[in-house]
């Protein structure tokens, strides 16, 4: 098997805190990884560093053979992503931001119009497509952020918890649409989530990450069998323990919490 | 090429869908044309200067223009806090394009902006001393306008937040406004003359002034050539700033 996705050694700090320690992991070209971890835990942090939305402090990072920090254009060039947060224009329509999605990752003109109506139709957007994003609820963006992710299809996918606050029925299309894709055309797909069935059904192997470092990884039985477990939830339970995480905003909050502090003094 | 024209054209649907910050924007250089305008006016006539609105129009002309630049080119911050910069920092495009896609978006706005200030003054009284000139005149202000939306973008590409802002606003482009010779003549205005040699509006107001009013501190071809170089200069410092934004 062919390795699309390697991290080796890297780590992330933001002043003293250690965001993520030392990782290294491999993923498989095809292959659907989950990365699975408490509030905190790095999972954005490390999916921002493949993204080259961050630079590492130690540590290379290859996709699809290339250098993330050196080739950063060329990496560019394979992957896609739905974001955890919010990443749409409110300003322009539902229709406009595919649109200009489709246009910044060179998507043919008749394809992309074809793809954007299939995908607005599969997230049930089509009949607002001409409304402004501002106008939209929670849900409704969170659709229209992962129709817009789906819209070219790239040789990666990474997902930031893209199923979050939506109801059972969306959840189960998007995936069998996402699962449709890996098959078809062979997408490597990369995603967290906090639904413990849904990475148990989907996922070809897991990582579980905690405090900044890969505690465990493997198929969902074999992480079950090795905590002895029934369940993939009681199997992360055990691993990462029961305690609630102190909600850590993002790194970039975080950095603002400081300086704000720093100027109020 | 395609990339530049989507995001051009991503601010200027943005700005004409921003009613109230379309009418803001032209009430302020308004409310500056009448008031400076007409209160000054005689005091300007007695000192033996002639006409305060054909001295003014220029300079409230490149007022608004670079309000409107650093504006734009501060929505940066704006594209950060609402997630959408991340949309375009992990597309297979250079940012080197993105960046000159959003300036040229920015700079458009600002000149259409000191077009229409120009249209406005003509009501008050304003007159062009060649229309033939106007062109050029408009030239000058999409140079500027590029100028200061470059120098917005550098300086948004390094802040974070929005409390920022404020910041620039005062400390920047308050002064930049102030010292560049935009409401008084900076001929015999002393030290604040010398300062203003600094300040790159000076040079796009003085640019202007001659052309439309046909009065000169620098002379036309010194404004031009140094608008020039401190246009491309900042539009350097923008992409390499925006170039190295982390998230």
């Amino acid at each position: 098997m062919q390795s699309i996705i390697e991290v080796k050694n890297v780590t992330k700090k933001f002043g003293d805190f250690v965001a993520v320690d030392n990782i290294s992991f491999e993923i498989n070209k095809g292959e659907i990884f989950a990365f699975l971890g408490p509030n905190g835990a790095g999972k954005s942090t490390t999916i921002k560093m493949l993204t080259t939305l961050l630079s590492p402090t130690a540590g290379t990072l290859i996709l699809d053979g290339h250098n993330v920090e050196k080739d950063s254009n060329k990496v560019r060039h394979s992957f896609g992503i739905v974001f955890q947060d919010p990443s749409l224009d409110d300003e322009l329509t539902a229709y406009e931001n595919m649109k200009l999605h489709g246009v910044l990752y060179s998507v043919p003109k008749e394809l992309c119009n074809e793809r954007i109506k299939q995908l607005l139709s599969l997230v049930e957007l089509w009949d607002r497509k001409d409304s402004y994003v501002k106008e939209f609820s929670g849900g409704m963006k969170r659709r229209l952020e992962i129709a817009r992710g789906l819209l070219h299809h790239p040789k990666i996918l990474f997902l930031d918890e893209p199923t979050l606050g939506l109801d059972p029925q969306t959840r189960n299309h998007i995936w069998k649409y996402i699962s449709e894709l890996n098959k078809n055309e062979g997408i490597t797909v990369f995603f967290t989530t906090h639904y413990m069935e849904e990475a148990e059904r989907i996922a070809e192997r897991i990582a579980i990450i905690d405090h900044g470092k890969i505690i465990a990884s493997g198929t969902a039985t074999e992480l079950k069998s090795k905590t002895n477990t029934a369940s993939l939830e009681d199997a992360f339970l055990s691993l990462t323990g029961k305690v609630i995480r102190e909600e850590e905003g993002s790194p970039v909050d975080r950095m603002r919490m400081r300086r704000n502090a720093w100027n109020k003094r | 090429m395609k990339t530049i024209y989507i995001l051009w054209l991503r601010q200027l649907k943005r700005y004409f869908r921003s009613r109230s910050r379309m009418i803001g924007s032209l009430a302020q250089p308004l409310f500056f044309l009448l008031s400076l305008g007409y209160g000054f006016g005689p005091v300007f006539k007695a000192a033996g200067q002639g006409s305060y609105i054909q001295f003014l129009v220029p300079g409230i002309i490149g007022m608004s223009i670079i309000f409107t630049s650093i504006f734009s080119g501060m929505e940066i911050i704006w594209d950060r806090q609402f997630g959408f910069l991340k949309e375009t920092l992990v597309a297979p495009v250079s940012r080197f394009n993105i960046m000159i896609g959003r300036t040229l978006g920015g700079a458009t706005v600002a000149t259409m902006q000191g077009v229409l200030v120009f249209l406005i003054s003509l009501f008050i009284g304003f007159k062009p001393i060649h229309w033939g000139l106007v062109p050029l005149a408009i030239v000058i202000m999409l140079l500027s306008a590029l100028l200061f939306t470059a120098m917005g973008t550098a300086i948004a590409s390094r802040l974070e937040d929005m409390q920022g802002f404020q910041l620039i606003m005062n400390f920047l482009v308050m002064p930049l406004f102030f010292l560049s010779g935009a409401i008084f003549p900076l001929a015999g205005a002393g030290l604040l003359g010398k300062i203003a040699q600094f300040d790159p509006l000076s040079y796009s107001v003085d640019a202007l002034r001659s052309l439309l009013s046909g009065i000169s501190q620098f002379g036309i071809g010194a404004d031009f050539c140094i608008l020039a170089i401190i246009t491309f200069a900042f539009l350097a410092l923008g992409s390499y700033f925006f170039s190295k934004i982390q998230i």
